[in-house]
């Protein structure tokens, strides 16, 4: 085997004379998969454009080799190639070609696909018009577009996420090249679209013999793809193996962090994650020493921030840069502590007793209006005729994809919206009724904490107002009161109180979400909606305010309604799970009913496609085409017809209702005749 | 050395500097922002010196409005000398020269040239012509001018009837910089209250509002100025005309304003820091007050700045065609009505001068304005 | 697209006709009209009309009538017949004189615009893809400039420039002999020689802004992820440069046209003034003078119309230029 791709001690700089990527050595394998992993601010995306010399201005490549073989064998040295020189054209797109992660930005929405994949072919072979767009539709079919030839000639705004990212893919292996980038191709993009996509660049793979460099944050689709991987943190390689090596055996203890807060879907998904504390530190402040060794449990002062780490090979192509493996191993006792989140939270509660919040029949639609006089055309239904209880001091998770309506629902409950008809009783308030007093003590009650930390706080206001404006607003609480409640919570969320005098703009995201946090529950709630809470955080910041939440929940018995499209996130955090498509809840159980036992094919199709969910491999998978049929078109049956294997004409006909004995409901006509496969069963089930 | 505290996961305060630290607000931040536009800058330091000629004219101007003298008629700009040689060598003392005067009997105008012998000292803080400073408090001191009452002094030269039109400039600041003040603050309570109205409102109202509005912008604004600036009748009082012309600038100016409101409105409305008021029970007052609108000040005032410009120069254009202000209203574009002719500009070109005084005060504003727009959104980059 | 360019026309007509009311109203609505007018030049010169005759001639110009009636035989003849009324000051039908005046203003509007194009487009991209070059901040600060000249002083100024240094009367569009002379060659390349003062006139300001959006946007282009895709595909940079940020950059170009084009058509007003061309400006403040009511409202509605027809095609070259609003909206 030999390297496609070798770069040696690669150092990329920015304005400023700020070095993102410092002495940076990495092999790139011909014929296999190498992921590159780490989080985000790492200079993973900015190393993977280097190799094509399409850095963005005011970066650049300012020391170290790119040495790329030839198919003639000779070397060429892509560091010190001219960006603009016709050689350097024709190793970009010809011998190495890349896809990126929003194909919507990365595609120019004014010229058809078909425009932009034909031209990537005439820029590398004489070829005509004709016959590039033969093949251009060829392409697009090898990558599983449906209808190519129509496809062809739309605009990626007339595509779907998944078709959008077939089209880049086809753009960039249309010259067949010997080096594919993929970086982040599949982050944008639903989970069970993802998990097509991630097939598909698998079997390319396999098919071309091409090597590919591919580039995530995300240790499940690494998993799912890699034949190697390499761990990287500010700007240098801390870890290299084979990936079962790896995941099985981590020795440096970044990957070990990032393993360790990644939610897992085996064994007890609820266990307790353990985060890696802070987070990633700008470029600029990058700590001497092993830039790891401020976030890291075994660093020892006297050594780890001085002396520079230097690679030790563990032989079995397994390296890793660290000191605890170095000629001093000896000083490190390499024992890492027992997760340490204090609160009790081991024993999943039961749903029992009164429920706090009870939702019957609930219906919100927005109206589609056109014309001038915007009247009413049609509706979309985001939320159609939901019921569900939450019961006091449990986790309700909503499961589900992008446009599901999950956070309709949340934003409906919590009262940004005005539900269309249907019954909401929280305590003994009848919310859609409720004035005055009612309508306070509502506010109060149920708060809500929003996805984007960065949009949710007024940049105008001091963090002390924003978490005390409830109190101001609601009731009457002196200045001194509120200063010290804001103090108080402050600390809860694990913030210096001297905070209170600062704006948002100086803190980073895991913190603002920790203020978004204390501001929700300033008023004392019994009830938290958090929707997609912790989806914008880098993983590790991710389990921090997991872990935090989960805390405040045991020492303040709060309730939880936690919208996430992650299915880690929602079987580690949720007592129990609603599983939501097109608008209705298709699934209702405790987790382990649901991840163990799901009884409605969509539940099995989303906890199938979740990567790394063991199978590289065989048998029939469960994959899911098309798409969530048109919320705004009426339907008959079951929306889900379309796309299930178990599909029957009566699913057509009658439309399921959400039923079920006990605890676990589903809306499913064959739930009772199909054995459907869980989270934890990797090898392949045959259905019935 | 800054370090990285690994537990807040914030470089430690200790060397960052407080600003880092998010303890400054959001016009602080508007302010650093602004500081490091050094065009902008500049233009505001312009502008802001412009509002104070337009505030005392009398006082800095060397003589008051009403001074004329027929026998310097299309006198020429004089040169300012800042000292004179003597036996004991240079000497500071800032003169002109007064004028020489031959009569061309061809054309029977007036040829003025410099005569070096005679010297009209300069000073500052002379006593001369009296007024009334802000129009009540008598004084007579100017802050420069000739010392001795009376003297030819025309260092910007003279129009037909022999007034100093470096001062009338001064003096037709007092209404350029003004009438475009007036003009953008009529435009903002039209544009705020329409662009509010269609903002918060939407649906159909917002439909009609916006229709009306690309309509209103559409339309070719010099000939309905035109239009309704001949419509002012001609035997009103000065000041009335004043107003009038204001109010005609307003009628058109208020779209942009308008567009500029209602966007960041329902931009707003959707942010999630609304929302997230709106979810601790503030009242729609509240969250306008407290939570949008300083979010949109910045941009309204960038905007608004922007157009003061277009008032200007529109006001200018109105009153050089003779059916904007008239004297004795002094703006610069009334000055400018001198200039009718190439034949007039060709024999006095100082006549333009007054346009300087335009093209500068336009430039500083738009200047200011950029600076005002970058800086409007400190977060951003 | 069809039926987009079915609906973008079909807005048009309520555009056109709350212009021709406005353009009217604003004419007629004012206290005093062409015969008070015609009254106060006669007293000025010692001859008081008497009121019968006023009157009387008030109902022969049917000015008697009420507005609204006025307005509806107007426009009605405008629309049907293409008569725009009697002019009072010339005595003659407004068409005979507006139409050749139009038919100038057209021609130097376009020749305007076609000046900012030919000027603006190089330029911006020159100082967006060389920025904080030498070039780009004499052409930036040369665009603020030519944003703060008033255009009626800067005719004045080059007329001064051309008549003071090369003796030259360079005022309106023909010289004397062609003013009267039928079209022909001579009288075309004596036009030629004349528009080019008023078209880099009119044109300055349209260029200065065009060359500032042109700039802004395509900076903001040039770093676009689709960008590095197509450099990484291997594309030449110049090649890149025009379809990808160039193309981009268009479309903000393309619908800021509207009000570079409303803009020269209002400045051709005051330059036509000032320098005296033969198209509609002098003649609409003169019409505007004399309360030449029909004169004056066909003026503005002329203008008006051609501004919204301006408007309409830009609006089309946009949808056609962006498939985002051919395919989304149409």
């Amino acid at each position: 085997m030999e390297n496609l791709v070798e770069i040696r001690g690669l150092r990329i700089t920015f304005a400023g004379a700020v070095d993102v990527v410092q002495g940076l050595d990495l092999d790139i394998p011909a014929g296999k998969t190498l992921c590159l992993v780490g989080e985000s601010g790492c200079g993973k995306s900015v190393t993977a454009k280097s190799i094509l010399q399409v850095i963005d201005h005011p970066g650049r490549v300012s020391g170290g080799s790119i040495n790329l073989r030839q198919t003639d064998g000779s070397v060429l040295d892509i560091a010190k190639t001219k960006p603009t020189s016709p050689l350097m054209r024709q190793v970009r797109g010809g011998d190495i070609a890349m896809i990126h992660q929003e194909p919507m930005s990365f595609l120019s929405p004014l010229y058809t696909i078909g425009n932009q994949i034909s031209e990537a072919l005439m820029l590398h072979r004489k070829i005509s018009e004709k016959d590039a767009r033969a093949e251009g539709i060829k392409m697009l079919e090898e990558v599983g577009m449906p209808d190519p030839a129509r496809r062809y000639d739309s605009y990626t705004f007339q595509l779907s996420g998944g078709q959008r990212q077939r089209a880049m893919i086809a753009m960039a292996l249309i010259n067949k090249p010997r080096l594919l980038i993929a970086d982040e191709p599949t982050t944008a993009l639903d989970v069970t679209t993802q998990a097509n996509i991630l097939d598909l660049l698998g079997e390319l793979q396999r098919e071309t013999g091409m090597g590919v460099l591919f580039i995530t944050h995300d240790l499940g689709v690494v998993a799912e793809i890699a034949d190697e991987v390499a761990v990287m943190y500010l700007g240098k390689i801390v870890e290299r193996a084979p990936v079962r090596e790896l995941l099985e055996n981590p020795k440096h203890p970044y990957t070990k962090g990032l393993l360790a807060s990644m939610p897992r879907l085996d064994g007890d998904f609820k266990a307790p994650l353990k985060a890696i504390p802070g987070m990633v530190p700008p470029p600029a402040l990058r700590p001497a020493g092993c830039s790891f060794h401020p976030r890291c449990e075994w660093a020892r002062k006297d050594m780890c921030g001085h002396v520079a780490v230097l690679e030790t090979d563990l032989g079995a192509n397994h390296m890793v840069a660290c000191h605890a493996y170095g000629p001093q191993a000896h000083k490190f006792s390499r024992v890492s502590k027992v997760v340490d989140v204090g609160a009790p939270v081991a024993v999943a509660k039961k749903a029992v007793g009164k429920p706090l919040l009870s939702v019957r029949n609930l219906h919100k639609h927005f109206a589609i209006r056109a014309g001038f006089f915007q009247r009413q055309v049609g509706a979309v239904r985001a939320v159609n005729d939901i019921s569900l209880d939450v019961f006091p001091g449990e986790t309700l998770g909503l499961v589900g994809e992008s446009g599901c309506g999950k956070s309709t629902l949340g934003q409906t409950l919590v009262g940004l919206h005005r539900a269309d008809s249907g019954e909401v009783q929280f305590a003994d308030i009848d919310v859609r009724a409720a004035k005055g007093a009612e309508a306070k003590q509502l506010r109060t009650d149920i708060r809500m904490v929003f996805q984007d930390p960065t949009g949710s706080l007024n940049p105008r206001m001091r963090v002390r107002d924003i978490i005390g404006e409830v109190l101001q607003v609601n009731g009457n609480h002196s200045a001194a009161e509120i200063e010290e409640k804001v103090q108080g919570l402050l600390a809860r969320v694990g913030l210096s109180p001297d905070y209170a005098e600062r704006y948002p703009h100086a803190f980073s995201g895991g913190q603002r979400q920790r203020i978004a946090i204390a501001r929700a529950l300033a008023s004392d709630p019994k009830l938290v909606i958090a929707d997609e809470a912790v989806s914008a955080l880098d993983v590790s910041v991710q389990t921090q305010i997991i872990n935090m939440m989960k805390e405040l929940q045991a020492e303040l018995g709060l309730t939880y309604v936690f919208v996430s499209h992650d299915l880690g996130v929602i079987a580690n955090i949720s007592d129990r799970v609603a599983v939501m498509y097109a608008g209705r809840i298709v699934e209702l159980g405790e987790t382990d009913q649901i991840f163990r036992n799901p009884r409605h094919p969509y539940t099995e199709a989303l906890l199938a496609a979740i990567p790394g969910r063991g199978a590289r491999k065989t048998g029939a998978r469960i994959r899911l085409t098309g798409h969530v049929p048109d919320a705004a078109k009426p339907l008959a049956g079951c929306a889900f017809a379309d796309r299930c294997r178990y599909v029957t004409d009566a699913c057509r006909v009658n439309v399921p209702e959400l039923r079920g004995e006990g605890n676990h409901l589903d809306a499913c006509l064959r739930s009772e005749e199909l054995k459907l496969r869980s989270v934890s069963q990797t090898e392949a089930l045959v259905s019935a | 050395m800054t370090t990285f505290d690994e537990t807040s996961g914030m470089v430690s305060p200790a060397q960052e500097k407080r600003r880092g630290q998010g303890f400054e607000g959001h016009w602080a931040l508007v302010w650093r922002k602004f500081l490091r536009h050094r065009l902008g800058v500049l233009g505001g330091i312009i502008v802001l010196l412009a509002y104070v000629v337009a505030a005392i004219p009398d006082f800095l101007a060397p003589v008051t409005l009403e001074a004329y003298n027929p026998a310097y008629a299309y006198a020429p700009p004089q040169q300012v000398h800042l000292g004179v040689s003597t036996e004991d060598g240079w000497q500071f003392r800032p003169h002109v020269n007064a004028y020489k005067t031959v009569v061309d009997y061809n054309s029977g105008r007036r040829i003025f040239t410099a005569d070096p012998e005679s010297i009209i000292d300069i000073g500052f803080f002379v006593v001369g012509e009296p007024y009334k400073l802000f129009g009540f408090i008598p004084a007579a001191r100017h802050l420069f001018g000739p010392v001795e009452v009376g003297q030819p002094f025309y260092i910007f030269g003279a129009d037909r009837l022999g007034r100093d039109i470096l001062s009338r400039t001064i003096y037709g600041a007092r209404i350029s910089m003004t009438i475009g003040l007036l003009g953008v603050a009529a435009s903002l309570v039209l544009g705020i209250l329409i662009g509010g109205v269609s903002g918060l409102f939407g649906g159909v109202v917002d439909n009609v509002i916006q229709r009306l509005i690309e309509f209103v912008q559409s339309v070719p604004a010099i000939p309905l100025w035109i239009g309704l600036a001949a419509a002012i009748p001609r035997d009103i009082p000065p000041l009335q005309v004043y107003f009038f012309i204001t109010i005609i600038l307003s009628v058109l100016g208020w779209t942009s304003l308008a567009r500029v409101v209602r966007g960041r409105f329902l931009a707003m409305r959707n942010e999630d820091f609304v929302k997230a008021a709106r979810l601790d029970g503030c009242g729609p007052v509240r969250i306008i007050f407290r939570h949008m609108l300083p979010s949109f000040l910045s941009h309204i005032i960038a905007t608004v700045s922007l157009a003061i410009p277009g008032m200007i120069l529109a006001e200018t254009a109105l009153s050089y065609l003779g059916i904007g202000l008239r004297t004795p209203i002094v703006s610069w574009g009334v000055l400018l009505q001198e200039a009718q002719n190439v034949r007039t500009i060709a024999s006095a070109p100082w006549l333009l001068l007054p346009g300087v005084a335009v093209v500068i005060a336009v430039l500083a504003l738009n200047f200011l304005g950029d600076g005002l727009r970058d800086a409007a959104d400190p977060y951003a980059d | 697209m069809g039926s987009f360019i079915l609906r973008r026309i079909i807005y048009v007509i309520p555009a056109l006709i709350a212009v021709s009311l406005i353009s009217f109203l604003v004419i007629a609505v004012p206290p005093g009209d062409f015969v008070d007018r015609l009254a106060e030049e006669a007293a000025k010169k010692g001859d008081i009309m008497p009121l019968a005759e006023i009157e009387a001639m008030r109902r022969a110009y049917g000015l008697d009538q009420p507005l609204l009636v006025q307005y509806w035989s107007w426009i009605t003849g405008v629309v049907l017949r293409g008569d725009f009324g009697y002019s009072f000051g010339w005595n003659l039908p407004v068409k005979e004189v507006i139409w050749p005046r139009l038919g100038l203003t057209v021609v130097l509007s376009l020749a305007s615009l076609l000046f900012v194009w030919v000027v603006a487009i190089p330029i911006g991209i020159y100082s967006a893809v060389r920025r904080y070059s030498v070039g780009d901040y004499i052409f930036t600060f040369l665009g603020f400039l030519g944003l703060a000249v008033p255009n009626f002083l800067l005719a004045l100024a080059l007329m001064y420039v051309a008549f003071a240094w090369f003796g030259q009367d360079v005022g309106g569009l023909f010289s004397p002999e062609y003013i009267e002379a039928p079209w022909g060659w001579g009288k075309f390349t004596d036009l030629m020689a004349h528009l080019w003062l008023p078209m880099v006139v009119l044109g300055t300001s349209g260029t200065a802004s065009v060359i500032r959006v042109i700039r802004a946007n395509l900076i903001d282009e040039l770093h676009k992820p689709y960008v590095t895709a197509a450099r990484a595909k291997g594309k030449g940079e110049f090649a890149l440069l025009m379809k990808y940020p160039v193309r981009h950059a268009m479309n903000p170009f393309v619908s800021g046209q509207n009000d570079i084009f409303v803009d020269i058509v209002s400045g051709g007003t005051i330059v036509a003034i000032v320098m005296g061309l033969q198209t509609t400006g002098p003649l609409l403040i003169k019409a505007l003078m004399e309360q030449d009511m029909y004169m004056a409202a066909s003026f503005i509605l002329m203008l008006s119309v051609l501004v919204v027809v301006g408007t309409l095609l830009s609006d089309l070259l946009l949808a056609w230029l962006d498939p985002r609003i051919r395919y989304q909206q149409g």
